[in-house]
């Protein structure tokens, strides 16, 4: 891939009015009226946002499941068709090498991972894969995320049906779950996910058609394309981590704060890569975690910021922060020892060598607002 | 009064020995929302190209430069509480600070707005 590679939106961004930078070997649209605009937009109405520059990757073959769990800790051969789940791609020592989305479609797994990490996975994925199993890289295609609390109400008005009579249409499917689809004749691969908090959708689609469907959304009132700037305050916002800046190779599932991804069975079985590095900090033995801060004043701390004990020594960091549109205040996510994780905590900070004080809070830090089955 | 221009984007209205300091519409447009400022206290010295402001928007932290010699008189209390008035008036009411000169020789290399206008176009 050359520096000049073009995903399918890219004229369509500039026609739009984006400021284009550099992201994962692309040109990216960072913003177009604004991140504060944009990112408002979203939590109120719904957001547009190309996440083409993605890795769009294909498990095919029999046993593709489990032979995928030897680099991940989820419980992947458990996922029904239509089912998603958020895991790892472990090291061997069990450092994170990328987060990603795993999928059942019924046949094969659909993954998507993180762009600027997506062809170091794919060859950590090759040589860790039985020759039974493929790897395809739908690499070009188009992948959109629609998202926002008018997310669901917008695309209903684009006619998309289930790729046959009686499967669900996008409108259907709850948090986490997955269809293909068809608009027209175009076929689409859609989840009810995304990675603002908001509820949304996220659309795979042929590159030829990538265009004509960014174009349908955004006549659409309630949707406006949303940059890549406001995605990430979206997603600092609901206290999800950012790959290469909150997770990193030299991260560990638990001090990041991602038990969740590390499934029963999986524990048990420990037969993961990294398995016994990792489960000897499960449940609550790391040194150090992740946590959420707000940040007092109006002065943001950003990644690089450190988090310093009394005599100012370094006691840790500020992985992610900005200002946060919703709160109108300043958040970080940092890496604190354990025994000042708790909620309520105040943090030490110095940034440029001024001092700041954070307070440990849960995350989200804005409340989730996800499509979920109802309880029965 | 005159109006001059710096590389660094500011832009510094001299009326005799004394300046008011801002940065340009073109520089707020790309720092794009600003959610931060932190304008210098009146005493301080301030050298030429050293740090004198900071300007902090959703994305990123930016320094403001001195782009004169001199002693800050009045830092524009307003931009504490709003912050937003360098991205809606930056050329007026978003103005930085106050300053004295030291050296009106120093103001020698600045641009005009026409020579601002035409570095900026070429950016």
């Amino acid at each position: 891939m050359g520096d000049d590679a073009k995903l399918p939106l890219d004229s369509w961004h500039r026609a739009q009015g984006a400021r284009m930078v550099g992201f994962a070997g692309y040109e990216m649209p960072i913003q177009y009226e604004g991140i504060m605009a944009e990112h408002l937009w979203t939590r109120e109405a719904a957001g547009l946002f190309d996440v083409s520059h993605m890795g769009q990757l294909q498990l095919i073959g029999e046993g593709a499941a489990e032979a995928l769990e030897a680099v991940v800790p989820g419980d992947i051969s458990a996922l029904k068709p239509g089912r998603m789940r958020y895991t790892l791609l472990l090291a061997p020592d069990g450092g994170i090498l990328d987060d990603l989305m795993v999928t059942n479609t019924g046949r094969h797994l659909y993954l998507v991972v993180n762009g600027a990490t997506k062809h170091a996975d794919i060859a950590y994925l090759r040589s860790n894969l039985p020759d039974s199993v493929a790897l395809k890289h739908l690499e070009g295609e188009g992948l959109l995320a629609l998202q926002g609390p008018k997310a669901a109400e917008a695309l209903a008005q684009l006619d998309i049906k289930g790729f046959e009579d009686g499967w669900p249409a996008p409108g259907d499917l709850y948090f986490m779950q997955s269809a293909p689809c068809l608009w027209g004749d175009v076929p689409l691969g859609i989840s009810r996910s995304g990675y603002t908090g908001e509820d949304g959708f996220e659309i795979s689609v042929p590159a030829a058609h990538t265009e004509a469907l960014a174009e349908a959304l955004v006549a659409l009132d309630a949707v406006k394309p949303i940059g890549l700037g406001a995605r990430d305050s979206l997603r600092l916002e609901a206290g999800l981590p950012l790959y290469g800046h909150d997770l990193t190779p030299e991260t560990l599932p638990v001090e990041a704060g991602l038990n969740f991804a590390l499934s029963k069975k999986r524990r048990e079985s420990a037969d993961f890569a990294g398995a016994e590095r990792i489960l000897a900090q499960y449940p609550d033995k790391a040194d150090r975690l992740r946590v959420g801060l707000i940040v007092e004043g109006r002065q943001p701390v950003r990644e690089g910021a450190v988090v310093v004990d009394d005599s100012g020594a370094e006691i840790g960091q500020v992985t992610s922060g900005g200002f946060s549109p919703t709160l109108q205040q300043p958040i970080a996510m940092a890496y604190v020892p354990a025994s000042l994780a708790a909620p309520g905590t105040q943090i030490a900070l110095q940034q440029r060598g001024k001092p700041f004080t954070g307070t440990v809070t849960p995350m989200p830090f804005v409340p989730q607002n996800y499509h979920r089955p109802p309880k029965s | 009064m005159a109006r001059y221009f710096t590389e660094e984007h500011e832009w510094i209205d001299v009326d005799g020995d004394h300046a008011t300091i801002g940065i340009t519409d073109y520089a707020q447009e790309q720092l794009g929302d600003i959610v931060f400022v932190e304008v210098p206290e009146s005493g301080a010295m301030l050298e030429k190209g050293g740090e004198a402001a900071v300007v902090e928007s959703v994305k990123a932290a930016s320094d403001v430069y001195a782009p004169v010699s001199g002693e800050v008189t009045e830092g524009n209390d307003a931009l504490v509480d709003e912050p937003a008035l360098v991205n809606s008036s930056p050329e007026e009411e978003g103005w930085f600070f106050r300053m004295t000169l030291s050296d009106a020789d120093e103001l020698e290399g600045l641009m005009d707005a026409k020579a601002y206008k035409a570095f900026v176009d070429s950016l």
